[in-house]
């Protein structure tokens, strides 16, 4: 009792009394595969990358997703088939993905190479994916000595994957996630099973992606007696999309949506594209993201100015909290104890204008300083019918400044209503300085985007 | 024909990208029996330690032992420069500074022991800015002083003014922390394999805290995962801990600091104030400039004084400065203790002068190039510190060619054009030149050993004291050994860096790395091929002045025999196959009390382009090109030398706009991980890069005519402060901008508010 099975790199691995907390990566740098490197241990540099082979829904066969396997803990690997860089080279042979970056100088002291290799080597493995590899899949790979130009043309300089093994594998279907049951850590595969753990265990702690707490238990060493992972539920990676509302899995990582929402909007595609980075994306949730109730996470501004709901499951059944009512205070919710997130509901038609903005050091892979989105519905004498004004980063919880929406209704959407907004903002934010910015700076560009709002609607 | 100047992919390009380069970490699989340490950790900037009790930790199940003061058998003090680290400190110096150390027979083990260490502090006041260190006399140097000329003409000039500015520090993040494995060897003896810039010295540290003679210490350096000049002096602890742990234990001892804890315990660049005065005429000439620079040593010296040095000598940067009073001295804080990283000092000595530069040309209202232009070093003019400018023409030279291949002056129109049409978004483009002295101030550390051995099957070992650490200085020897013994490049196999090959090293650093280990070992490879002609000539009836040695084949008088044959007929003639090679710097030396002298072999030259857009809204801005053109003399790797340009380019643009080094009131760092302070990323890279190199650059009196190439490029970022400077100005009114460096958003979207409110004065 007490075993988790998966394959790395083809070969069976089953591992007895598993320790719960280690990460992925630890194991297998102990088991002698030491391409992978710890670089930050918080899923920001990449340099622990490896390949998971998961369903690819769009054509019923599977592909490459890559992760940070410093933020695995290693019984979420049960039942999966992992691949990491020592794989890519079978007989020596190097794979194109490896002589585009060693001929174009894509390596200098080769830290980071074996998780850029593995980010490109799924790239380039994408199943449907034409023309040359996009570089920004190795957005979430850090390196400090390039500059990154080699890179980014070892990317460009990559056509479809040559036949191989790994393209016949990859045309079959994934492996399924069973049930786990070991010692401190469960997989229930539905939700019932889900609660019914919560509930007999006050000790249980939901994990999704594990994108936050594993670098809870790597920096702050946090331990948790009893973890259950949520991952092989069916109904949390569901998606729906209908003409009045989109419904997506509380379970579901956030690329997966970005998959599966077809037709999303503009808007949607450029805030998935600022949310953290290619491999906290393909294991990152919306579950997770709104549960933590972090005030600067990415997800809560777009979804404040979309409307959305939650779908809680418990004990005593289903509710639907709408996420303005869900964050009760810093880093608190609304679910009670033993309740699950099963899905986050979109209302639909979306509002007529919706931007979102965020405000970081660094464009791409960073931590809100300041993160808005902001909703309008004009009429036809160009008044507002609706509006939304959503933020984080500017006091102990995602915050909806629904004074300032109300005192917008019916007033022409221009210079004076945009001042109007600006005072109430100044009034109603209660920004704090930190590492990310001051909360001058806070208060001032979160006024500033209202008019850069302005400004591109009337562009 | 030869392979210097191939561009030859980097010697471990394959290993890198298979996952087969190995790094210390990765070789823990080869120990047994191996103990893992942590620290404890003190909870305080400044205070001393009262009571340390280790007793419940040792109770902790898996906690083997615990390394504190009474271990020591030798000096417990690990001060590279002056005996002012204390490995087991009574008095913290800075928060988090370690205070013991728990091995466990694993991580966790010794993290959990490290808890339960019971430590008493009684909190002392710590100083945490320069400006508390000014007011409080707090230095870790002297004043040092270079003057030249009389600076009474500033009070005389036509323009004068005076600033101040403050730069932020630098963290190296190489992407492998510190790390050392340490075991006690076949013969009783320490050996220890660690990430160091600088194994000689990490050997001296070692020695010195176990009380043992040098000799008795092994040091090696596969690789490193990046450096930077992090682990020039700052490897030296961790790998003492190691091999003290080993010391006592009997056991390998490993040390591998998390991210967290490197960044928390480790030192960075150096964060300095700058205040200046400075005198123009109205044509936008230079004429006076006193400048006092104030650097953040943090706890200890470390290099913070030749640091120092180098801002002095570099405040010139390409220009001349015909009179000039600069002085530097270093402040002491209660933090971690700041080191060497790229540039050296150089990069916050010549902020000073483009920083006033800049200044002038919007109080005269002249294009920042014309005034840049107008002040460059010309033909036989001498630095402040009496140094003749060599090649001072090719200043000039690649800032012409550079303006003309970027297309500056139309480009600029169309900055000029896209900004009337724009009113919320902003371009500017600017350049800066780079003008960087090449050797180590301290002139004993200009030499360097090497051992090249030969078999008898015509393959070759290269040894030399040189660390690789992602520059490419391998790959650059294997190119000049291979070519100056005639042999390809697969017959010639490079060593790690270790003690027992060559003693005495010098840090590789200083971007000095090929100059001196490349010409070292050309040395032993040349008094090896000499030796080889004349067996050759016998057997080929020549004379050995005449023997070729080339891909392979020994030729001359039109025969030839195989480089492998002419090995083994060499050795059955009892002719030594192996030779050490040395080389020294010639001709440098200067006077620090007279701050006259000569201290640089050569100067290192570039200039950069750029153009940047801000958004008003937000202070967010992107890169959209850069153009650099940079003088690397006879490039001896094109790949290797364009990588170091790009990657050092992209290093300083992190140092000057986004990585932003912060400490809390406590004296936490407080942006203590990769979530919190941010390195550049894809979203940083110029959206168009170009770079090349000067052509025909032939640098005389270094090895294969290269220039050294580590260092200089990481000051072409200043193209792009610059063009962020220009961008805010063009949302004002002619009013003089300046922000303090790092240009965050938050910084460029104050400084665009500034110059939107003000109105310019009359002029």
């Amino acid at each position: 009792m007490g075993h988790i099975e998966f394959l790395l790199n083809d070969q069976p691995v089953r591992v007895d009394h598993p320790p719960i907390q280690i990460t992925l990566l630890d194991f297998i740098r102990s088991r002698g595969l030491t391409g992978a490197k710890e670089g930050c241990a918080e899923g920001e540099c990449g340099a622990c990358a490896v390949a998971i082979r998961e369903a690819d829904e769009k054509t019923g066969r599977s592909a490459l997703r890559v992760v940070n396997s410093c933020l695995m803990f290693l019984p979420m690997a049960a039942g999966r088939e992992i691949v990491t860089v020592e794989a890519l080279a079978p007989d020596g042979e190097l794979c194109e993905a490896q002589r585009a970056m060693a001929s174009a100088g894509g390596s200098q002291c080769g830290y980071c190479t074996p998780g850029f290799v593995v980010s490109l080597f799924a790239e380039q493995h994408l199943p449907g994916r034409e023309g040359p590899c996009d570089p920004m899949a190795l957005a979430g790979n850090l390196c400090r000595c390039t500059g990154y130009r080699p890179i980014r043309d070892a990317a460009l300089a990559l056509g479809p994957a040559p036949a191989s093994e790994f393209v016949d594998r990859l045309l079959q279907s994934a492996p399924e996630l069973d049930a786990l049951a070991i010692p401190g850590f469960s997989r229930p595969v539905t939700v019932d099973a889900c609660l019914a753990l919560l509930n007999g265990d006050p000790q249980a702690v939901l994990v999704s992606g594990a994108t936050d707490m594993g670098v809870e238990s790597n920096l702050r060493h946090r331990r948790w007696p009893h973890l259950v992972s949520v991952e092989a539920i069916d109904e949390l990676r569901a998606f729906s999309d209908s003409p009045d509302r989109v419904l997506i899995g509380a379970g579901l990582p956030l690329n997966e949506i970005g998959r599966r929402w077809t037709d999303a909007p503009d808007v949607f595609r450029e805030w998935l594209a600022l949310f953290a980075s290619p491999l906290i994306r393909n294991r990152a949730t919306l579950g997770g993201n709104l549960a933590t109730a972090s005030p600067i996470g990415d997800a809560a501004p777009m979804l404040l100015a979309l409307d959305a709901s939650v779908h809680l499951a418990g004990k005593a059944g289903r509710r639907v909290v709408p996420l303005a009512a869900f964050f009760s205070g810093y880093r608190k919710t609304a679910m009670g104890p033993g309740e699950l997130m099963t899905a986050v509901e979109i209302p639909k038609p979306l509002a007529q204008f919706v931007r979102f903005y965020k405000i970081a050091k660094r464009r791409l892979d960073d931590i809100s300083t300041v993160a808005a989105a902001m909703a309008l519905d004009l009429d036809s004498a160009d008044r507002v019918r609706r509006a939304r004004f959503a933020f984080g980063g500017v006091a102990a919880t995602p915050l909806r400044v629904t004074e300032a929406e109300a005192a917008v209704v019916g007033q022409p959407w221009n210079d004076a209503t945009v001042e109007r907004v600006q005072r109430i903002l100044d009034r109603v934010l209660q920004p704090m300085s930190d590492h990310r910015g001051s909360k001058a700076y806070r208060l001032e560009v979160s006024k500033s985007l209202v008019e850069k709002y302005h400004w591109e609607l009337r562009a | 024909m030869p392979i210097s100047g191939q561009p030859v992919p980097h010697e471990s390009a394959r290993d890198h990208v298979t996952g087969d380069a190995l790094y210390v970490d990765d070789l823990l699989g080869r120990f047994t029996g191996v103990l893992h340490a942590w620290p404890v950790v003190a909870p305080h900037a400044h205070a001393r330690v009262t009571l340390l009790d280790v007793s419940p930790a040792l109770a902790e199940p898996g906690v083997f032992s615990i390394l504190s003061q009474a271990d020591v058998p030798g000096e417990a003090n690990t001060g590279a420069n002056r005996r002012d680290e204390p490995l087991f400190p009574s008095e913290v110096m800075f928060y988090h500074q370690p205070v013991a150390w728990v091995l466990g027979e694993t991580l966790d083990a010794a993290r959990g022991g490290a808890a339960k260490v019971g430590v008493e502090y009684e909190p002392l006041p710590a100083i945490l800015t320069i400006e508390q260190a000014i007011e409080q006399g707090s230095f870790l140097t002297e004043r040092h002083r270079i003057a030249d000329g009389d600076v009474s003409v500033i009070e005389r000039s036509p323009l004068r003014f005076s600033g101040e500015l403050r730069v932020g520090g630098q963290e190296h993040f190489y992407l492998e922390t510190q790390a050392a494995i340490a075991w006690v060897d076949e013969t009783g003896c320490i050996a220890v394999h660690s990430s160091t810039q600088h194994p000689s010295e990490t050997q001296e540290v070692i020695a010195r805290v176990l009380g043992v003679p040098r000799s008795h210490v092994t040091v090696e350096c596969l690789r490193m995962g990046g450096a930077f000049g992090g682990k020039e002096v700052q490897a030296n602890p961790y790998a003492a801990v190691a091999a003290l742990g080993a010391w006592k234990t009997g056991r390998p001892v490993r040390v591998r600091l998390t991210r967290e804890l490197d960044i928390a315990l480790t030192g960075k660049r150096h964060p300095y104030l700058l205040r200046y005065t400075a005198g123009f005429a109205n044509d936008g000439k230079l004429q006076g400039l006193r400048a006092a620079l104030f650097s953040d040593g943090g706890w200890s010296l470390d290099l913070s004084e030749p640091v120092m040095w180098r801002s002095l000598f570099h405040v010139d940067n390409a220009y001349k400065l015909p009179a000039v009073e600069v002085t530097g001295r270093v402040c002491l804080t209660h933090k971690t203790s700041q080191t060497a990283f790229r540039g050296f000092g150089g990069p916050q000595g010549m902020l000073v002068i483009e920083e006033v530069l800049a200044t002038a040309a919007q109080h005269l209202g002249l294009p920042a190039d014309v005034v840049r232009e107008r002040n460059f070093y010309r033909e036989g003019d001498s630095t402040h510190y009496g140094e003749i400018v060599a090649e001072a023409a090719r200043i000039q030279e690649i800032w012409r060619e550079l303006k003309a291949s970027s297309e500056f002056e139309g480009r600029r129109e169309g900055v000029v054009s896209f900004n009337t049409r724009s009113r919320h978004q902003k371009r500017g483009i600017a350049i800066t030149p780079v003008k960087f002295g090449i050797s180590f101030t301290a002139q004993f550390y200009n030499q360097a050993g090497a051992l090249v051995l030969v078999y008898r099957d015509g393959t070759v070992q290269v040894n030399h004291g040189g660390t690789e650490m992602g520059q490419g200085l391998f790959t650059k020897i294997l190119q000049i050994a291979a070519d100056t013994l005639g042999v390809g490049l697969a017959q010639v196999r490079m060593m790690s860096t270790r003690t027992d090959k060559v003693p005495n090293t010098s840090a590789t650093a200083a971007s000095s790395g090929t100059d001196l280990n490349g010409a070292a070992v050309t040395d032993a490879c040349l008094q090896i091929r000499s030796r080889l002609a004349v067996v050759a000539a016998a057997i080929l009836e020549s004379d050995p002045a005449s023997v070729e040695f080339k891909d392979n084949v020994v030729s001359s008088n039109g025969k030839s025999i195989a480089f492998s044959a002419l090995c083994e007929t060499a050795y059955k003639q009892r002719i030594a196959l192996f030779a050490h090679g040395y080389y020294r710097t010639p001709d440098i030396h200067f006077d620090f009390k007279q701050a006259r002298g000569r201290p640089f072999h050569y100067y290192a030259f570039g200039a950069a382009v750029s153009e940047v857009e801000i958004d008003g809204f937000t202070g967010a801005y992107r890169l959209l090109r850069t153009d650099i053109l940079h003088d690397v003399g006879d490039s001896i790797s094109p790949i290797v030398d364009r990588g170091q340009i790009e990657g050092g380019f992209l290093q300083g643009v992190g140092w000057l706009t986004l990585e932003e080094l912060l400490w809390d009131a406590n004296g936490r760092v407080s942006t203590s991980g990769a979530s919190t302070y941010k390195l550049p990323s894809w979203s940083e890279m110029p959206e168009v890069f170009n770079v090349r190199l000067l052509a025909r650059a032939t640098e005389p009196g270094v090895v294969m005519g290269s220039k050294a190439v580590g260092e200089p490029p990481l000051m072409l970022a200043f193209s792009v402060r610059e063009a962020l400077r220009e961008a805010v100005a063009a949302f004002g009114h002619g009013e003089v901008v300046t922000f303090d460096s790092p240009a965050t958003p938050e910084r460029i979207f104050f400084a665009v508010r500034q110059v939107r409110a003000e109105r310019p004065a009359l002029k």
